[in-house]
């Protein structure tokens, strides 16, 4: 058994040596935090890249099954076991290997279809999302239920064969950029608001779909507004039961809430408020200058080790068959929050600095700690706000009564 | 598995619990207050925690201990913060055993090891003194050399269980200036030594702490303990594990009060309902709950570096120290106010976590001194 890791861990890194392409190793010290570089590979086909390395890495990872190690060979996978995979993650870090795709596919829908989805669904879509040719964004929020999600209106009504669509989305996550959407529709309006929805897919190239970017106070255009009119969906694109979507809905979220919280991973060897602070706070080459925020900077570096640790206890409890403890319930409210006095404090340190949008007098890491700045404070908002956060630790930890 | 307790681990620490919660409940904390018991805890109960092996923990096999480590320590200190038990555990085991550990004198520990595990001899640490504040080497004791021995004087403050310790393991000054780390040597003195005098404190958070005045005590050269002029080393690291110590205690402290206050939730009523369901009280403790459960972490982080001597074990003592400090502080304040009034009242025991967590924190640095420690450490 270990003697086999070992030869898998051996070929693992001798590929990995050979076949990844030097562009797609993470230069230290280049890549700002929380934030993933353009040049990696969302997959689906409006992605261009001027670097042709990001296509060659996908498509080689993807004929190993590499994009998905843990997904069964069949839809496109790796068939690692965990020790495997983790070796696999352990000698790309060692490496420092950009991941060869990201995005929903992976993270989202493709785990709940894995788990709910048909054979036919599990057959058709998962192997295109593994190599990459779909992209697949998020219709869940409403202009009248974010909080409340529960409450959405867009109708999905069955004539023959099909679900016709009417409504809107809103904050749609690159729908200008993705494929397919999976979507949560109202079916039974009849219903108690919880029973009445269903959980669907449709190509975004179906007649009907509009989409209209949003700014956002951070300069990019993410997410967007998406109109629905007469969306005609066929019936075997609904995941799992019909009137049951807030089931398959709840359990997507979970692995939302466990993405989001793990992506604020910045290289652990450095300290960038540090180096920011000798930088920027005159007088700082031994100690920062600062006594304010030096304070500030040793708070937010041992609060970051102590969900470090955290994160690490509760992997180890799964690992030892534990069901995932009441402390994983923290896991987005505090990593979201943290990341916002992160990155505050980031302009903070760089003082007039941090007054910079774009172009000259500043440089490209001063405009880029600005953005990074105002897109977390987003990161309390997405996938669920703090305090429904809250609510749900007061009610499913604490058994607080409503 | 380094964060995650063990089979055994699990059982101490279960065992504890369950001993804990029917023998010693906080409320046995205010009738020995009343009764005005001397050192402030029950000698019987003292003797058969000794018979459970606690005191024995960090002792070496060879002078008859468990040799277990600060995980296991930690298990039981823990369960000790969650009721404010008073039995000398923290002191025995961290003070005691281990300052002889840290300063790994074969002769001293030969000779005090076993009586301390058996829980038949108390040994302190006095190194404290009235306005040195968190600087541990800033010692004004002075030691001076007479023939074969010593001569001590000077007055040290604050002393754990010092009003009942057989023996203090005291710091002073046998070289250097006032707040060297070189030139502090540390004496082994008998509690009855001539010219010692031990004056109890009353300190807000019912923990003995007594004032030793030493007056010209005299030892002899084999009171030295480890060697001389080497005591700032020790204290350092004696003062790191027992700042994970009484992180352990006031990690158990917040979820002592933590668990009363949710109690108080689910059960008073205003306005017609529950007063749980009000979402201001709801969310901060939910918060509340989030910063324990990150304070567990620090705990247990800190335990295993120390007991697998990682090179970045200092830093996670005062990670430790000062995320349990504030969560502990936070856990009183919050349950005195989600109390209302009954909580202001000596009649209640969410005062006693209030006071003991406050005392703590300013024990062994507070938490802006453990961040600024944890910033020097790495370098800013
Ligand atoms: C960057 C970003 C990306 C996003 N991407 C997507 C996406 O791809 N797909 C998608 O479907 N959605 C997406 N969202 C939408 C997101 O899920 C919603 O914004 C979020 O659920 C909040 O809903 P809302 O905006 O309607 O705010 P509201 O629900 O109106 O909330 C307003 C305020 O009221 C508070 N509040 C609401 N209810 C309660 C309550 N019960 N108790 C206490 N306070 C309450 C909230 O916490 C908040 O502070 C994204 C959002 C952001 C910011």
């Amino acid at each position: 058994m270990a003697d086999h890791l070992e030869q898998f861990r051996e070929r693992t890194r001798s590929w990995l040596e050979q076949n990844c392409p030097q562009s797609m190793r993470v230069q230290p010290g280049t890549r700002a935090p929380g934030e993933l570089s353009d040049e990696v590979a969302w997959g689906g086909r409006n992605e261009h890249h001027t670097n042709p390395d990001v296509a060659t890495w996908l498509a080689l990872m993807a004929e190993r099954g590499w994009t998905a190690p843990l997904w069964p060979k069949e839809y496109g996978g790796g068939g690692l076991s965990k020790p495997e995979a983790k070796i696999l993650g352990e000698e790309m870090r060692r490496l420092r290997c950009k991941p060869a795709l990201v995005g929903f596919g992976l993270t989202m829908i493709g785990p709940l279809l894995l788990e709910h989805g048909s054979e036919a669904q599990k057959k058709r879509f998962l192997p295109e999302v593994c190599r990459g040719e779909i992209r697949w964004c998020q219709g869940y929020s409403e202009p009248g239920a974010g909080s409340d999600l529960a409450g959405l209106q867009t109708k999905a009504e069955l004539v023959g064969d099909e679900y016709v669509l009417n409504g809107q989305k809103v904050w749609t996550s690159y729908a200008d950029k993705s494929d397919w959407m999976f979507i949560l529709t109202r079916t039974d309006p009849d219903a108690p608001k919880h029973t009445g929805i269903t959980f669907m897919l449709f190509d975004m190239e179906t007649p009907g779909v509009t989409v209209r970017p949003i700014p956002l106070i951070s300069g990019a255009s993410p997410f967007c507004e998406t109109f629905l009119e007469d969306v005609r969906v066929p019936k075997d694109q609904v995941v799992g039961d019909v009137n049951n979507g807030w089931t398959m809905a709840k359990a997507l979220l979970g692995h939302e809430r466990s993405m989001i919280s793990e992506i604020f991973n910045e290289e652990r060897e450095r300290n960038l408020a540090v180096e920011a602070a000798r930088k920027y706070i005159p007088g700082s080459e031994e100690r920062i200058a600062d006594a304010s925020l030096r304070d500030g900077i040793a708070q937010l570096t041992m609060d970051k080790v102590c969900l470090d640790l955290t994160i690490a206890r509760t992997k180890e409890a799964a690992k030892i068959g534990h069901q995932p403890g009441p402390e994983s319930s923290i896991f987005k409210y505090y990593a979201t929050e943290l990341n916002k006095r992160r990155t505050a404090t980031m302009v903070s340190i760089m003082g007039p600095q941090g007054l910079g949008w774009e172009g000259e007098g500043f440089e490209p890491s001063e405009t880029q700690a600005v953005k990074n700045w105002l897109r977390a404070r987003g990161n309390s908002i997405e996938g669920g706000t703090s305090e429904i956060q809250l609510n749900i630790i007061a009610k499913r930890v604490l058994g607080l009564p409503d | 598995m380094a964060y995650v307790l063990n089979e055994d681990q699990q059982l101490l620490k279960t065992t504890a619990a369950d001993f804990i919660k029917k023998e010693c409940p906080v409320s046995r904390l205010r009738s020995l207050r009343d009764s005005g018991n001397a050192g402030g805890f029950d000698r019987a109960m003292w003797s058969r925690m000794a018979e459970l092996g606690w005191p024995a923990i960090l002792v070496p096999e060879r002078h008859g201990g468990l040799e277990m480590g600060m995980t296991e320590l930690c298990c039981v200190l823990e369960e000790f913060g969650k009721n404010l038990v008073p039995e000398p555990l923290f002191t025995s085991a961290l003070l005691g055993a281990g300052t002889l550990l840290a300063a790994a004198d074969e002769p001293h520990c030969a000779a005090l090891l076993p009586e301390i595990a058996t829980g038949s001899s108390l040994v302190t640490l006095a190194y404290h003194e009235r306005g040195s504040r968190y600087d541990f080497l800033r010692t004004t004791t002075r030691a001076r050399k007479h023939g074969l021995g010593w001569i001590i004087d000077g007055e040290k403050s604050l002393v754990f269980d010092g009003y009942v310790a057989d023996k203090f393991i005291v710091s002073a000054r046998t070289d250097g200036g006032v707040a060297d780390r070189d030139g502090i040597t540390l004496f082994v003195i008998d509690a009855g030594a001539a010219g010692l005098t031990v004056t109890k404190q009353s300190t807000m958070h019912l923990r003995d702490h007594a004032l030793v005045l030493l007056a010209g005590v005299e030892v002899n050269g084999a009171a030295v303990l480890g060697s001389e002029g080497c005591g700032g080393e020790i204290l350092e690291d004696v003062l790191d594990r027992a700042s994970v110590g009484l992180s352990a205690e006031m990690l158990g402290n917040a979820e002592g009060a933590f668990e009363m206050t949710l109690e108080y939730l689910k059960t008073r009523k205003q306005f017609g309902v529950l007063i749980g369901t009000f979402q201001a009280l709801k969310h901060r403790a939910a918060e509340l709950f989030t910063e324990i459960e990150l304070s567990r972490s620090a705990v247990l982080g800190a335990c295993h570096a120390l007991d697998h001597g990682l090179p970045e074990a200092r830093s996670l003592v005062s990670v430790a120290k000062a995320r349990c400090s504030d969560t502990a502080v936070l856990a009183g304040y919050e349950g005195i106010q989600m109390h209302g009034g009954i909580g202001m009242t000596d009649e209640h025991e969410i005062g006693f976590y209030a006071k003991r967590a406050k005392a703590s924190e300013l024990t062994f640095g507070d938490a802006a001194y453990h961040r600024d420690r944890f910033a020097r450490l790495a370098g800013f």
